[in-house]
């Protein structure tokens, strides 16, 4: 039986469209209104609410809880203070990505991780010998993004925490109303947001003061859509979309390694070892066989592709998440994961898995679009993501 | 001063129009100054906080088919070009009821079918041929009118592609056309509907900015318009821009200079310098004296040759057909700064409704008696309104809890008996007022500051010809290679080097900056 999350007497009450999808074993609102449309403008122009409780989280306490991160996670644990946040993916031995999140130092000792899939056992196994205690929280612990360029005012308005001094990728803890949270300054869309973490029983009041906070602010609770939407401009990855966890890859040919996902900022091969090191060290040696890149399907060439058939160019009204083969010169050397028309920046956007020699931004390549039932090649142009990257989000 | 000779080309207003003139200029390596007379660009297209903290789209307030490749090829997203959706129309009845159009189809068709289960299945079919018609008419709006008189090959070969263009529609949809053409919006929406608000609030968006009830032949046309936006919906040719529309202006201006245009305000042009039949640049009203290789005015036609050139210079017959051009102004504008959301009697408390377009056209008798006022020389008792809350699209239009409250009021006729003076405007105002607030009853309480816009305004702050909005009607005998004047619709006019690039040439009206990109392109051609 699906789950359903802390915040969901209120997510349920206002979900007209009655459109929902499961996300870790629980529901997930996929759009509030009809349409996500004025959901994903709240994110960019305004400020959206977004329930992510069904994010996997694992606290872990004790005095070995940075040598365990630092033993799974790619990134250097050590370099964390106390109140930061890494975005990190963690790989198999052989130096394929098994998932990417995010880690919080709360304390000298504590850390909590985010997570797409399960990963308790991961860190147990690779706990063996360690002081440390690995909780599973995903369910006693609700997150809500709070995301948009009135998000900080909202949040200033509802809470008692220092949101002026906290910068990108730092947390805090305060209280909202009386309900203490921690809140860190990181999300899934690419913009200025926030998340806040809760006691799951507190869920209720938090999103009621939110909700309170925000309304003179334009605050619109957003669904899944939405967020995918400003997720594929921030260029962000999505596990078992854009890639395949290595533990769940049936071929050796749908793993990928840090490198070849565009992660390679997040890889620190000089730290102590770390399961995939010395399959990335070597990995590092030659450069990757594929990148993760951008691509920006040119209108005209979807305007000349429709016409053909006496159309206008007809575009995805929602993103979407198959694989699209991208071609050079007729030849495939890739393919899309995702995709979507990006109301921000008037373009039609991807996130492209593409042969490493072919992924130069500004190379012209085509992509697969299916007009009138025919398969056509429209062009394209290799872009680095991000896409958008507002000032805001860091300033 | 001394003369400074240095630009290639001089635009005349920084209206939204001159500015994506300015910017394609720029774009193609010209150096270009523009010069607007007021201390900020935009024209009609303008963001100003009149009260503060409140900001007010003061005259237009929708993007009205912004094109699409104006959008791209200026990558205005990247300057900041923002829009939002503007997704409903509720028209409130007399009886307490009200008829609503939503964003979503099959609410809309449920609350259509309430009122007509015929209306509601026609609505699709209507939306449908509308849609083809729209589609076929599109390029129109991307193409530099020829002369049908002109055996030039250039103009041969846009008469042939346009006739090409209508046969290939079918006859079916060809004779649609002309009856759209030809028809009163009223006439041609009876053959379609039975709800009277429904065809009401079709039919007002026909005579906006004209000088023309809802029942004058020719209206029809302008429904058309409306479905332009949904084929290119991507684009959301039709919505809100985040900050107002000023937005837009700050984006395309941001543009301009992005690409090196220069942008100078508070620099009023008295008039345009003719040497020799050409022109070659501008004197301002400080008595500089600015060179250009060619000038493009982005005023209205009467000012652009009634008052920027020696009338010696121009033809006789040119002259005479200016003057005949028909700019009346027609409509009004409120702006309000409110202490708290307005509550409408039919749908009372706040909901997504307040988030859409408000309509105050109950029925074509409604306009028709409005417009009735206005032949005989009065504004409108109770006139038709189309409204908007800005604010509760874009929060920052006004502070935390507040709003601002956008209507748009037609008709308000230029020649007033008696004359327009800040007594008639004010009571214009309060008749716009005390209609409102008969469908919103807490309205006269809310207001902390009103802003009433007449045709007369309009023309002085605004430099609008008798406070026309589009700088001419749009009606039939005007538009295409009829705009401004026939055979000068093609951006260019009789002194050589002078151009024409604002919303009195074709394809006019509306923030869509099409006229701006066509004659940048023709004076490309000729530079």
């Amino acid at each position: 039986m699906l789950r359903t999350t802390p915040f969901h007497a209120r997510t349920s009450a206002l979900c007209q469209a009655q459109n929902w999808r499961r996300w870790a074993g629980y529901i997930a609102a996929s759009s509030y209104e009809l349409n996500h449309d004025r959901e994903y403008h709240a994110i960019r122009s305004a400020a959206a609410l977004i329930d992510v409780s069904p994010l996997y989280k694992y606290l872990l306490r004790g005095p070995d809880a940075q040598r365990l991160l630092n033993r799974v996670v790619t990134r250097d644990v050590e370099k964390c203070a106390v109140n930061q946040v890494m975005y990190t993916p963690w790989c198999d031995e052989a130096g394929k990505v098994i998932d990417d999140g995010t880690l919080s130092r709360l304390g000298e000792e504590m850390f909590r991780l985010t997570a797409a899939e399960p990963n308790l056992r991961w860190l147990q196994d690779n706990a063996v010998s360690l002081d440390v205690t690995i909780d599973d929280v995903s369910d006693s612990i609700a997150a809500v993004a709070l995301q948009g360029p009135n998000s900080r005012e909202i949040l200033k308005r509802a809470s008692d925490a220092d949101l002026d001094g906290l910068r990108f990728f730092r947390l805090t803890s305060g209280r909202v109303q009386d309900v203490p949270v921690t809140i860190s300054r990181t999300g899934y869309t690419g913009d200025l947001g926030y998340e806040v973490w809760v006691d799951a029983e507190r869920a209720l009041s938090l999103w009621d003061s939110l909700v309170s906070a925000g309304e003179p602010y334009g605050i619109t609770p957003a669904g899944m859509l939405a967020l995918d939407v400003a997720r594929i401009e921030a260029g962000l990855l999505l596990n078992q979309v854009d890639y395949i966890p290595a533990n769940k890859a049936l071929i050796e040919a749908r793993k990928s390694s840090p490198f070849e996902l565009g992660l390679g900022w997040t890889v620190v091969l000089e730290k102590d070892h770390f399961v995939g090191q010395t399959a990335l060290l070597e990995e590092r040696k030659q450069d990757p066989e594929w990148q993760f890149k951008g691509l920006e399907i040119e209108w005209d060439s979807l305007e000349e592709i429709y016409n053909g058939f006496g159309l206008p160019p007809e575009l995805p009204t929602v993103p979407w998440r198959t694989s699209v083969p991208v071609y050079s010169h007729d030849r495939q050397i890739g393919y899309g994961t995702s995709g979507a028309w990006s109301p921000t920046l008037k373009k039609y956007i991807a996130l492209a898995h593409l042969q490493a020699r072919h992924a130069e931004p500004g190379t012209e390549l085509t992509m697969e679009v299916t007009a009138e039932h025919q398969r056509k090649h429209a062009r394209a142009r290799v872009v680095d993501p991000p896409f958008f990257d507002p000032e805001r989000k860091r300033a | 001063m001394a003369s400074q000779n240095n630009y290639d080309a001089i635009v005349i207003g920084g209206g939204h129009n001159g500015l994506v003139a300015a910017a394609y200029l720029a774009r193609a390596g010209k150096k270009v100054l523009v010069l607007e007379r007021r201390h900020l660009v935009g024209g009609s297209t303008v963001t100003e906080e009149i009260y503060p903290g409140f900001k007010y789209s003061v005259l237009s307030y929708v993007v009205s088919l912004l094109r699409p490749e104006i959008i791209r090829e200026l990558d205005l997203a990247a300057h900041g070009l923002e829009l939002l959706p503007l997704e409903s129309t509720v028209t409130p009845l007399p009886n307490g009821d009200y008829l609503a159009r939503w964003a979503d189809h099959d609410q809309t068709r449920r609350e259509l079918y309430r009122h007509s289960p015929k209306d509601a299945e026609a609505y699709d079919e209507f939306g449908t041929l509308m849609y083809h018609l729209a589609f076929a008419i599109k390029p129109i709006l991307a193409m530099v009118p020829p002369d049908p008189t002109s055996l030039n090959p250039g103009d041969l070969r846009s008469l042939v592609k346009l006739g090409n263009h209508f046969r290939g529609l079918g006859e079916e949809k060809l004779y649609s056309l002309i009856k759209l053409m030809t028809m009163s919006s009223a006439d041609y929406l009876d053959e379609w509907f039975e709800t009277e608000a429904l065809k009401a609030t079709m039919s007002a968006s026909g005579v906006i900015g004209t000088f023309l009830g809802p029942r004058s032949p020719g209206t029809a046309y302008v429904l058309l318009h409306h479905y332009m936006g949904e084929i290119d919906g991507a684009f959301r040719a039709w919505g809100f821009a985040k900050g107002g529309t000023g937005g837009v202006s700050e984006a395309i201006a941001s543009a301009a200079r992005r690409f090196g245009a220069e942008i100078r305000t508070e620099s009023t042009v008295a008039r345009v310098i003719v040497e020799n039949g050409r022109a070659a640049g501008v004197v301002l009203e400080n008595g500089d004296d600015i060179r250009a290789s060619v000038v493009v005015s982005g005023v209205d036609p009467k000012r652009t040759f009634l008052d920027l050139i020696e009338p010696g210079e121009l033809p006789g017959e040119f002259v005479h057909a200016i003057r005949r051009f028909r700019i009346r102004g027609s409509s009004g504008k409120v702006n309000l700064a409110l202490d708290e959301l307005p509550e409408l009697a039919c749908l009372p408390g706040r909901g997504p409704h307040l988030r859409g377009a408000i309509s105050i056209s109950p029925s074509i008798e409604y306009l028709e008696r409005a417009y009735d006022d206005a032949k005989y020389g009065g504004f409108s008792r109770h006139p038709f309104m189309d409204i908007i809350i800005p604010s509760m699209i874009d929060p920052d239009m006004a502070p935390p809890g507040k709003h601002v409250m956008s209507i748009f009021v037609q008709y308000a006729p230029y020649e007033l008996d008696g004359g327009w003076n800040d007594a008639r405007r004010e009571e214009f105002g309060d008749a716009v007022i005390d209609t409102l607030s008969e469908y919103m009853p807490n309205l006269k309480d809310i207001i902390l500051h009103r802003q009433v816009l007449t045709p007369w305004d309009m023309e002085r702050e605004f430099g609008l010809t008798e406070g026309n909005i589009f700088h001419g009607e749009l009606s039939l005998h005007q538009l295409f290679f009829m705009r401004p004047a026939a055979p000068w619709s093609d951006y260019r006019t009789p002194v050589r080097d002078f151009y024409q690039c604002g919303s009195g040439t074709h394809p006019g009206g509306g923030i869509s900056g099409a006229s701006g990109r066509l004659a940048a392109r023709t004076m490309l051609e000729d530079m």
